[in-house]
């Protein structure tokens, strides 16, 4: 499958594997250090409910206890509270109420975990239940009960609303369009559930004043300067290191309650304590994605025209508004909702609103909502087709943005950088066959078969690599990426990067990208990544930006060296620079290819005793940070073919079919696993993934009982294409691609399951389609997702 | 209690309290870390290690239950400095990203392998179907299976 | 993770063994074999025994044989066992779907049938498979052996008719040959437990029906089966028809309860529509025999 090393791009294998297949990554959990001790935390079993007192003599009496930290306890430290990433407060721990089930209580800190454990169940908390919001329609009603009663004069649920796009003239154009199709639709919440939960390792040295925090997060200098505003620790005295990460997917970019607890259990034990959550904690308090509630419209012509797209979100942020998104954007990047199409005009309202649930809302690799707006565009599309009467590849072939439309403005405003949609959807179809699809599943029909047989499309514009730092901040920290190369005399190099892998392969790509532009062997480059005292300062790995932003700087940094490099070899070979000329791996004289020097010569030669022109330090180190001009918009066709049974409501995915185009590609090889990876999810989210919660806000989805993934049975072996536009203000004309298929596949499952229903007139119904919704669906009563099924 | 456990071919004599997790045992008291864990129900199995050739999700037994028994983890596939072909597998089709379901997979497919060398696609998808892989969409780890069966006999393919 | 309470282990060598231990610890004590329900709800500190008696050295409650014109399943046999056996794809089709279905390969490995029958989850697949055979099940005490049938061996979720100091000893099934038998599940998801699942048995003798047994499960079908049902296909031709009208009558006794698997009225639906499927099977294997 794979080839030699190539000296650059191309497939190779992946140089982290070495470690992992022999058990040898090192995951937080994994990292032991002396005398440390663990942490548990204590949640609420409430969705709402006042603490009327807390309890912990007991805990404290059994042997092995070392500490019991209450919302009291961190009151006294001013860190009961900490601030979100969208400028709201959560509680670390609760003080006055506790606003979701498995909202941190209590911290306690142990000689074991064990230990730890068996002291939850002696804390005493007594509890006042209160009325709860969960169904979030009712979030605004005046009855609601106000949660946030914390913050200063609030009185309601609500959060914020959002608008983008040109209204009125959506208004006009809706007012006299041929044909208007609605859709009410529900993006239930999901949890990304990386198979690693969340945890860290805090150890604060007293005598240096250095805290030490292991923990995946998948932005450690992010991280770092966080715990400087909320501690009030000198930053430079905090240092976060990120090891080996069992999966992120978004789940890992916010700062936990169990973070703090573990550092505020450092403190004040003075030895290391590591907290671990476990999965029902995963699931029922970390990072949760979605819970977007959508009425979409659609305007076109009776021959499938489509000209305006109007949406009204009512987006359920839980008890604290914790998303993490560029500030400017509480609804996240949403609004591409115009998705791939030539439309001519298009508007949105987002209502943000609290409920008795989780915080979180950006995660579960979704480039910061663009999985809810393509979800809604591609279902909208399916919609206006089975409206129309018409195929829909076709609607979608005669809208799609022709490629001499690019550079694009969107009505939303979003430049697209660069594509030719219909070659890849023409690719996508060649691919599946789709007139011989078409033709059996006529023919089964025809044949009144039971089992029924769907073909789903979905075409999807992505919005990654955030961003221009003029845009696009988080708490004001600017999101351009720095690199650091050093060429060592023998011509090895190091590459410190500020993103973080969580299993993309970063030490092979970004090796992949500086052996390109520097012509040495990737298995001559290191990646350090993931220590913020070992690298530059940058936002981390989320959005797909460690291509786009992380992996720009890589080849910028990279490029400086080359230049430097040239500058020492005209010295070297006595020549004036403006003679020399760049080949893979070396300068040498322009017509005389081989009066030259190597990159390993120059490296040597630089730091030698070569006599350097005036101005040229010496050595070849280069830093870069990486402002990104523009985001990038890779994009792709995906087509999935299913069996239902209408008597049993079971979905068989029988093949799918994925053609992306994330332009340049360094590693083909990971690039497709990336995809395999997300097409898995669009499996999962569209059929299984159900996280409900009943009147009483209990969590029903909160194990790997209930919250069902996808295993290797439900997954079809993928069939995948490519599509190769480069984008045109990247330095390498990459694009990123980590959640490209994490966006687009859940509307191909689902329009493929409703496409198989509509021979009983079904137009529409929400994730995901298991088998008991399914079943309803055809009886005509669908399952309201987001609540228990009674 | 105390208990004797051979792990990887080296007995381990220690004394557990009898609520011990043998993953815990294995992670914990002998530092073998390989061996990971994902949830609290069995239904991940990051946690699949092998107890007499067998493998079994080692957060659902307790370590006093392992007393006796010869259990296999990812550190003891390796033998003699020679990777096990499934090893050389997942690397060759790129079968792993995050490497956390890993080490459990590989165990999985060993014993797959060891009773039924010639796997077709299904029989390895059902073999794995109850440990998950968030990252790999499985194609790639069926495909590292597959390479396994294919390579058993050359062990000497470069890696 | 989570982490199970304190609790005194001991491990049995001997039947008599094994009871004693069980008198000695008294009621507070748990039998262990494979653990896998057992354990996870001691890790999440739903169960919390005070004395766990492990038995999975009794390799005297490990035997599959067919002896006396019954095929005898020791209770540690382990569901990869069961799959695995030659001797049950030869006589209980029934078996080896079920335990095809049955949690994954890894936990099959471990889990033992007769831990699945203890533990007695209303929604347990042998359960079902084993009231459609109309097995009996020998449970062992301090005073000797007694044998249940099965479909009286459950007396509501989570309990059987095992009383302390008792052991589940094996099931015994009578072969019927010439029978056929099947099982049909509907699950959300490989390895999940059932929305709804049926089992069914089948003789046929010069073209009519002479024998039938319905296992239902996940559905609060009394005793995991449907008699009505059952006397209802007796006499009649196997054909469509009858089996629709068996799997409606078989619907008819289920109380579903609605969960996040499905509401009432799809796993009553399911009761019937898999019932009529594995009668459908089941008479299709008898026919082949």
């Amino acid at each position: 499958m794979t080839t030699s090393t190539p000296m650059g791009f191309g497939r190779m294998h992946r140089k982290e594997d070495a470690r992992f297949i022999r058990g040898r990554g090192q995951y937080v959990d994994d990292v032991q250090l002396p005398g440390m001790l663990h942490g548990a935390i204590l949640r609420s079993p409430h969705a709402h409910a006042r603490i009327l007192s807390v309890d912990t003599s007991a805990a404290e009496a059994l042997p092995g206890v070392k500490a019991v930290i209450t919302g009291e306890t961190l009151a006294g430290l001013g860190l009961a509270w900490m601030p979100t990433l969208s400028k709201d407060v959560q509680a670390v721990l609760a003080t006055d109420k506790v606003r979701f089930q498995g909202q941190e209580v209590a911290f306690v800190v142990a000689e074991d975990r064990y230990i730890a454990r068996d002291a939850l169940e002696l804390i005493e908390v007594d509890y006042e239940p209160l009325p709860s919001v969960i169904d979030a329609r009712t979030a605004l009603a005046e009855a609601a009960p106000v949660i946030r009663d914390d913050l200063d004069g609030k009185k309601d649920n609500h959060i914020f609303d959002w608008e983008a796009g040109d209204r009125a003239h959506t208004e006009a154009i809706f007012e006299r369009a041929e044909v208007r199709v609605s859709q009410d639709m529900l993006y239930p919440r999901v949890h990304p559930a990386p198979l690693e939960t969340c945890g860290a390792l805090a150890d604060f040295d007293k005598v240096t004043g250095k805290l030490t925090v292991w923990c995946p997060t998948q932005a450690p200098h992010a991280h770092r300067t966080l715990y400087a505003m909320v501690a009030g620790l000198p930053e430079h005295k905090i240092r976060v290191i990120s090891p080996d990460i069992g999966g992120g997917f978004g789940g890992k970019v916010g700062i936990y309650p169990g973070y703090v607890c573990a550092i505020v259990g450092s403190i004040v034990t003075g030895k290391p304590v590591k907290w671990m959550e476990d999965r029902s904690e995963n699931l029922m308090s970390t990072a949760f994605a979605r819970d977007y509630h959508m009425t979409g419209e659609i305007a076109a012509t009776q021959d499938g025209r489509v000209q305006a797209i109007r949406v009204k979100v009512l987006a359920d942020h839980g008890a604290f508004n914790g998303t993490a998104q560029p500030t400017k954007f509480p609804a996240g990047f949403f609004h591409v909702f115009s998705g791939s199409y030539d439309i001519e005009t298009a508007h949105c309202e987002v209502t943000g609103v609290y409920s008795n649930k989780a915080p979180g809302g950006v995660a579960y690799a979704c480039s910061f909502r663009i999985t809810e707006a393509v979800y809604l565009v591609e279902r909208l599309m399916d919609v206006l087709a089975y409206e129309l009467g018409m195929d829909p590849a076709e609607l979608r072939m005669k809208n799609l943005l022709r490629a001499d439309q690019f550079p694009y403005t969107s009505p939303t405003g979003w430049e697209y950088d660069s594509g030719d949609y219909p070659r890849t959807l023409a690719l996508a179809m060649e691919m599946a066959g789709y007139d011989k699809l078409r033709a059996e599943q006529a023919e089964r029909r025809a044949n009144g078969d039971r089992r029924l047989m769907g073909i789903g499309l979905s075409f999807f514009t992505e919005a990654v690599g955030a961003g221009p730092r003029k845009h696009m901040d988080i708490l004001g920290l600017g999101m351009a990426d720095g690199a650091e190369l050093r060429v060592h005399p023998t011509g090895k190099a190091v590459l410190r990067v500020s993103c973080q892998s969580q299993g993309q392969g970063h030490e092979t790509t970004f090796a992949q990208i500086v052996a390109e532009e520097l012509g040495i062997s990737p298995d001559d480059v290191d990646v350090v990544h993931g220590d913020t005292d070992q690298t530059p300062f940058g936002l981390g790995t989320y959005g797909s930006r460690s291509t786009p932003v992380s992996g720009a700087a890589a080849a910028m940094v990279t490029r400086k060296v080359r230049d430097r490099a040239k500058l020492v070899a005209s010295a070297m070979l006595e020549v004036a620079p403006d003679d020399l000329e760049w080949t893979k791996g070396r300068w040498s004289v322009k017509g005389d290819p081989k009066h030259g020097a190597t990159i390993q010569e120059i490296a040597l030669a630089s730091h030698g005793a070569v006599e350097l022109p005036e101005g040229v330090e010496g050595h070849l180190d280069a830093t870069c940070v990486y402002n990104p001009p523009n985001l990038t918009y890779p994009f792709g066709a995906y087509i999935c073919v299913v069996d239902v049974d209408p008597d049993t409501g079971q979905v068989d995915v029988r093949r799918f079919i994925a053609v992306d185009d994330c332009g340049v590609r360094i590693n083909p090889m990971i690039v497709e696993g990336q995809i395999h990876g997300g097409l898995a999810d669009g499996i999962g989210m569209a059929l299984m993934q159900l996280m409900a919660f009943d009147e009483d806000g209990n969590h029903l989805g909160a194990s790997f009982m209930d919250y069902l993934l996808p295993t290797a049975v439900e997954c079809p072996s993928w069939e995948l294409g490519e599509t190769v536009t480069p984008s045109p203000h990247h330095p390498i004309g990459a694009k990123g691609v980590g959640e490209s298929a994490t966006v687009g596949s859940p509307a191909a499952v689902v329009n493929a399951v409703l496409d198989a229903l509509k021979p009983y007139g079904i137009r529409h119904a929400d994730m995901p389609l298991t088998p008991s919704n399914v079943w309803r669906a055809i009886q005509g009563r669908p399952i309201r997702t987001d609540l228990a099924i009674t | 209690m105390q208990i004797t456990v051979t792990v990887n071919d080296q007995p381990y004599t220690r004394e557990v309290e009898p609520r011990l997790l043998l993953v815990h045992f294995l992670r914990d008291e002998l530092g073998l870390t390989g061996t990971h864990w994902g949830c609290d129900t069995s239904n991940c199995g990051a946690c699949v290690v092998q107890i007499d050739a067998v493998p079994v999700k080692s957060c659902t037994m307790l370590a006093v239950m392992a007393d006796g028994h010869h259990v296999t983890t990812v550190e003891g596939l390796e033998k003699n400095g020679e990777l096990d072909p499934v090893q050389k597998g997942f690397t060759e089709c790129h079968g792993l990203q995050c490497g956390f379901c890993t080490p459990g997979m590989m165990l999985t497919a060993r014993w797959l392998l060891d009773n039924n060398p010639d796997p077709d696609e299904s029989e390895i998808r059902e073999a794995i179907s109850g440990q998950l892989c968030r990252c790999t969409g499985y194609e790639n780890i069926v495909r590292s299976v597959r390479w396994a069966a294919e390579h058993t006999c050359t062990p000497e393919v470069s890696a | 993770m989570q982490v199970p309470a304190r609790f005194e282990y001991e491990k049995a060598t001997s039947v008599p063994h094994a009871l004693a231990l069980l008198e000695r610890y008294g009621p507070d004590a748990r039998v262990v074999a494979g653990g896998h329900s057992l354990i996870p709800m001691m890790k999440l500190r739903l169960a919390q025994p005070e004395a766990l008696i492990d038995i999975n050295d009794l390799r005297e409650l490990a035997h599959l044989r067919v002896e006396g014109g019954e095929l005898a399943v020791g209770a540690l046999v382990r569901h990869a066992e069961l799959l695995a056996s030659p001797l049950v794809a030869e006589h209980f089709a029934i078996l080896i779907d079920a335990e095809r279905v049955i949690a994954d390969p890894v936990v099959r490995n471990r889990g033992t049938v007769g831990g699945s029958l203890c533990q007695a989850d209303p929604s347990e697949d042998l359960a079902a498979a084993f009231a459609a055979l109309k097995a009996d099940a020998v449970v062992t005490g301090p005073g000797g052996s007694r044998t249940v049938p099965l479909r009286g061996f459950h007396q509501g979720p989570y309990e059987t008719v095992v009383e302390p100091g008792e052991l589940l000893a094996e099931l015994r099934v009578p072969v019927r040959h010439g029978a056929g038998s099947a099982y049909e599940k509907v699950e959300r998801r490989v390895g999940d437990w059932p929305v709804a699942a049926a089992g069914a048995l089948i003789l046929i003798e010069d073209g009519l029906i002479t024998e039938a047994g319905i296992g239902l499960t996940a559905v609060s079908a009394p005793g995991f089966t449907a008699p009505e049902a059952e006397d209802y296909l007796i006499g009649r031709e196997p054909v469509d028809a009858v089996f629709a009208e068996a799997g409606r009558r078989a619907a008819a006794v289920c109380n579903p309860h609605a969960d996040q698997r499905g509401p009432a009225d799809y796993k009553r639906h399911l009761a019937g529509e898999l019932t009529r499927r594995a009668l459908r099977k089941a008479a299709r294997r008898a026919a082949e025999d």
